[in-house]
């Protein structure tokens, strides 16, 4: 088993979002958080990611406490939040650079000029991020799942938001890629996708 | 782990050198501020040379308050912090790469800027030299004592008066020997007590600063 949470609990300031909350998840697994605006799904995103602490409640990754693994648990973790994390300042290029840097990776010119390309941004690479719409600089934060066969679980909150039917049919594909070879995804999405996963299961918050 | 160091303080530096006008505001701020004061004191040369020290660290100080802020909103703005909490880098040493790069853009300018504008003042070339050398060991702690501040004021509405709030009075010290240091040195006395306390404080902030600035950013995002 890769990742298990048990009794999790999570509170935003006086309101408990939800408690007692148990799931695991294996190689090749696919975890789908649904839930109405506000249920909690972006928050046990971020408990997940360990970017939170959960009101009680622990994560385990690989059978060890996430909070103790800290970067070793980063390494294996990628995570594609609510906010791009784009740079305007930077091209699409660069910030795919950045963003495999900030996860302790590199990748050559052209390995980040394909993935680019599959995710529909090859004209767009050198371009200031400034000039790109919402769903341009959607798929420069995705670019990175191109790049991301080495990092075991993906974290993927409303990876869809902004996309248009082809770029969302090319995410579907990396997800599908990532979870036949064996990789886990938690994902939230209001979206009608399919995805191709061997296993997969479903957590509904009521909020 | 020096990978990460580097990457994070040549990020910074490229992304500043695209938006030119956030290391050119705080520099010009700088320069006004100095050059406002033999214009209103008048040109007396014993008046402006007692001034110098105190007017210029003053200068300074509020020159890198007004970088502050920006060490790690537009970071947090854009979702990049929420990346760095969780990046295959240790928290501290991106923190330290991101204080690096503040003083780098704020904090050595303004050191070399400094013996130029204090010709103004008639220092002598002794209590220029030793106004440089406190501008460059102090300066560090304005960035590194700075940075706690910009983390615990992330996201906080009025955060900038929060801020000033915060760490102004921790500067006192650094305020007090940068200037202490210059004023001797001007009299024909040794600065070095001041400048080895203003040292001290470095080595101290150093220790303590990474650390809680990076339990700030993570308060923050809990």
């Amino acid at each position: 088993m890769l990742l298990q949470a048990s009794q999790l609990a999570c509170e935003r300031g006086d309101v408990r979002l939800f408690s007692g909350l148990e799931f695991a998840l294996g190689e090749g697994e696919l975890l789908l958080v649904q839930g109405p605006n506000g249920s909690g799904k972006t928050s046990l995103l971020r408990l997940v990611a360990g970017l939170s602490r959960p009101a009680a409640g622990t994560i385990r990754w690989r059978g060890e406490d996430i909070r103790e693994l800290r970067e070793g648990y980063a390494r294996e973790l990628l995570f594609v939040g609510h906010s791009n994390a784009v740079k305007e300042e930077f091209s699409a290029d660069e910030n795919l650079a950045l963003s495999l840097e900030m996860g302790g990776r590199r990748a050559s010119a052209s390995a980040r000029a394909e993935a680019l390309e599959r995710i529909g941004l090859a004209r767009r690479a050198r371009l200031p991020s400034r000039y790109l719409s919402q769903g341009q600089k959607r798929r420069v934060a995705l670019a990175r799942l191109c790049l991301a066969s080495d990092y075991p679980l993906w974290i993927l909150d409303e990876p869809f938001a902004a996309l248009d039917t082809r770029a969302l049919e090319t995410v579907v594909s990396l997800v599908d890629g990532h979870l036949e070879r064996g990789g886990a995804v938690i994902l939230t999405t209001h979206q009608e996708v399919t995805i191709a996963a061997r296993t997969r299961f479903s957590i509904v918050l009521e909020g | 782990m020096l990978g990460g160091l580097k990457s994070i303080i040549v990020r910074d530096l490229r992304l500043s050198m695209r938006r030119r006008g956030d290391i050119l505001n705080h520099l010009v701020f700088f320069v006004i501020v100095v050059t406002l004061f033999p214009l209103g004191v008048g040109a007396e040369p014993n008046l402006l040379r007692s001034m110098a020290p105190g007017i210029v660290w003053v200068a300074a100080l509020l020159a890198a308050m007004l970088s502050l802020q920006r060490m790690f909103a537009a970071d947090h703005a854009d979702g990049s912090l929420e990346q760095m909490l969780i990046s295959a880098h240790p928290l501290g040493v991106i923190v330290v790469g991101k204080i690096v790069a503040h003083w780098l853009l704020s904090g050595l300018p303004v050191t070399l800027l400094a013996p130029v504008v204090g010709v103004q003042f008639d220092l002598s070339q002794q209590a220029l030299v030793v106004l440089t050398v406190s501008l460059l060991v102090g300066t560090p702690v304005l960035s590194l004592i700075g940075g706690v501040g910009a983390a615990l004021t992330l996201g906080v509405r009025g955060g900038g008066v929060l801020l000033a709030l915060l760490v102004l009075p921790l500067f006192i010290p650094v305020l007090i020997f940068g200037a202490g240091g210059v004023t001797e040195a001007q009299a024909g006395m040794s600065a070095s007590p001041h400048l080895s306390l203003l040292g001290a404080f470095l080595a101290m902030s150093c220790v303590v600063a990474p650390w809680a600035t990076s339990a700030a950013l993570r308060v923050a995002y809990d």
